[in-house]
């Protein structure tokens, strides 16, 4: 361990953490002392954590503010759930199951670099408006689309059912607004966390890499960059890829924890590509186990105070803004630096106690 | 006379869009922050004029000032509590804390109105015109909006351009220091932004519910979307990029509803949007930033 450079034990020592949480929830649940509720939203963290890690990447590493991230999960989660239902019944489960994480994954991922072509050409606010139009788009198209499969092959629409001309034998797959019901159920919480795991690797390497190196150069100075030879397209659009990729992976796992899976504004829509941004602003820009942190703490922040009912959300809200000002406003900061109450000097304090023990 | 009809209603929905992009557009060019909350200021403006109206049966122009007012605190009030605290933290940090400003006012209007929609009765008493023997018929309150946009936009422009107060917002847009050291009052200049945009907004939500009466704690969130789009398309920072990328967006939506498919409106507006900033990357009035090394 002590060979080991500081940000592999750091990454070792996330992945333990992550094991350990593991251990104790599965635990929990098959001793019953989770609530249901609870045990329903243990895969979807492990997808929301997908895909904050995977904004992560863009927003801390890449530098740029995107708002779409929710329809890579969108275009992730409904090529894996097309394909699986596509081939429900010739293919057996856990072959299929793989095949479709690839498939979400690599449609998520050539999504993310055809959107990056032109979207990177932007900066900034305009940048996170056009990522933003994006999902949006994508959101709105895979509402309208019909899919039928029957002897004759693919049915594509974008007006109706009936427009398919589905012969008697035929099956519809994607059925407009109502998406694709009766999903496989084969996402499970040791999947999740498995893919969890795996992203953090990819990422903690790919950061530290000839290439990471590079997309962070550009994000710190692009000009400087540019000015020693580095070939900023080409980085942005490896970074951003991939990124969306990983988004990929996340709504594979969401689609495959669903029987129904349909796309709304709240679960793949700008509500919800805002609701992962606010995870990796809090959890720290550029942090990848403190995206992992604020997602499970946040998603599981609601369900906790369901005993407050209609105030839980309203106590969400109070809760994000305070948290905010207390992380990030200067007068709030220089405060705590005065008194003592930063993490850094919280964390020596604890430490100091433990030694004297 | 159906292409005209439509161009009417695009119109009227595009000069809702350009008041509320109004609000966005100058909190960004003095702020340079996104104030996603400004969506939810117009529903809590529809609600006001709605309880004033139908609960407690005050005239319409009344209930509008009430809810002028009461947004215009509010504004004040959210700008003071959330905002001005992170003046000079990242961008990123503001956009957060502004999301949790627009969820804090969703839930209190969910707490407080409930989560059923209301019919909203529409502030305009008037039936409107009707041209070419009956064939075109345009109603009272798109005449309504499109001139309140007018008025608004030009009384706006004269504001900024011929005012102290106006003057000095486009001081602190320009250079932030620099206008300290000229004797400006920055945070009274940024209130007074915040405040204008949230009196515009509270007039936007009024509108917007005379024409789509279906009002819920939801209903500013997607208009407030599509006119901080608005906002980008014009140019953000700039007034008359605000009412030509509303009026613009607003007769896209209409007509994509009309002629291409309802349900693809919004993919077809957000798809021109992309085309525009793909051609001119700062929007069609924006200003190009020359970076320096």
């Amino acid at each position: 361990m002590k060979n080991l450079n500081k940000s592999t034990q750091k990454l070792i020592i996330s992945i333990l953490v992550i094991v350990v949480l593991y251990i104790v929830m599965a635990v929990m649940e098959s001793t019953g002392n989770l609530s249901s509720l609870m045990s329903g939203l243990l895969v979807p963290v492990c997808a929301y954590s997908l895909v904050a890690i995977g904004l992560n990447l863009c927003v801390g590493y890449l530098g740029e503010l995107s708002l779409g991230h929710a329809g890579f999960m969108c275009v992730g989660a409904f090529t894996s759930a097309f394909f699986s239902k596509a081939y429900a019944n010739t293919i057996p489960d856990v072959p299929r199951f793989i095949l479709a994480l690839l498939i979400g994954t690599f449609f998520a991922a050539l999504f993310g670099f055809l959107i990056a072509i032109p979207v990177l050409r932007l900066s900034g606010d305009y940048l996170a408006i056009v990522t933003l139009a994006f999902g949006e788009i994508i959101k709105n198209v895979i509402n309208v689309l019909y899919v039928g499969i029957d002897s004759n092959g693919l049915h594509v629409s974008m007006k109706d059912m009936m427009s398919l001309g589905l012969e008697p034998d035929g099956t519809l797959l994607v059925n407009g607004a109502q998406g694709i019901t009766g999903t496989p159920r084969q996402a499970t919480f040791l999947i999740g966390v498995l893919l969890v795991i795996f992203a953090l690797v990819v990422t903690f390497n790919f950061v530290n890499s000839r290439t990471g190196r590079a997309v962070k150069a550009i994000r710190d100075n692009q000009i400087a960059a540019e000015t020693v030879g580095l070939p900023i397209t080409k980085y942005k659009l490896i970074a951003f890829t991939i990124s969306a990729a990983i988004a990929g992976v996340g709504g594979v796992l969401y689609a495959h924890n669903i029987n129904s899976l349909t796309a709304t504004t709240n679960n793949f829509g700008y509500n919800m590509s805002i609701m992962i941004l606010v995870y990796v602003v809090l959890g720290g820009i550029g942090n990848f186990s403190g995206s992992l942190i604020a997602t499970v703490v946040l998603t599981m922040l609601p369900e906790m105070l369901r005993g407050l009912s209609n105030y839980r959300m309203l106590i969400y809200s109070i809760v994000l803004i305070a948290l905010m000002l207390f992380n990030w406003a200067p007068d709030i900061l220089k405060f705590r630096a005065d008194h003592g109450l930063t993490s850094k000097t919280i964390l020596g304090k604890i430490k100091k106690t433990k030694e004297v023990q | 006379m159906g292409f005209l009809t439509y161009l009417i209603n695009g119109l009227s929905l595009g000069s809702v869009y350009a008041i509320i992009a109004l609000g966005y557009t100058m909190v960004y060019g003095i702020a340079k922050m996104l104030n996603f909350a400004h969506g939810d200021v117009i529903m809590i403006g529809a609600y006001l004029v709605f309880m004033c109206m139908s609960n407690s049966g005050l005239p319409a122009v009344v209930s509008i000032v009430i809810a002028i007012a009461c947004c215009t605190v509010l504004g004040i009030i959210i700008e003071k509590i959330a905002y001005k605290p992170l003046r000079k933290a990242t961008n990123l940090a503001v956009l957060i804390t502004a999301i949790g400003v627009s969820y804090f006012l969703q839930n209190m209007a969910l707490l407080i109105f409930g989560s059923n929609p209301v019919s909203f009765t529409s502030v305009i008493n008037w039936e409107g015109l009707s041209l070419a023997g009956g064939q075109l018929k345009i109603t009272g309150n798109a005449i309504v909006t499109i001139i309140t946009c007018l008025v608004i936009m030009f009384g706006l422009m004269w504001f900024v351009k011929n005012t102290k107060p106006g003057q000095a917002m486009r001081a602190v847009s320009e250079d932030k220091d620099a206008a300290t050291l000229m004797g400006i009052n920055v945070n009274a200049t940024i209130s007074l932004t915040f405040a204008i945009g949230s009196g515009l907004a509270a007039i936007a939500g009024a509108l917007l519910c005379s024409s789509y009466p279906n009002l819920n704690p939801y209903t500013g969130s997607m208009p407030g979307i599509k006119a901080f789009t608005a906002a980008v398309f014009g140019g953000i920072g700039s007034i008359p990029g605000a009412l030509i990328g509303g009026l613009l967006l607003g007769i896209i939506e209409i007509l994509a509803k009309a002629y291409i498919s309802s349900q693809l409106a919004d993919a077809i507006v957000f798809a021109v949007l992309i085309i525009v900033l793909l051609v001119k990357p700062t929007g069609i009035l924006g200003k190009q930033i020359k970076e320096k090394v």
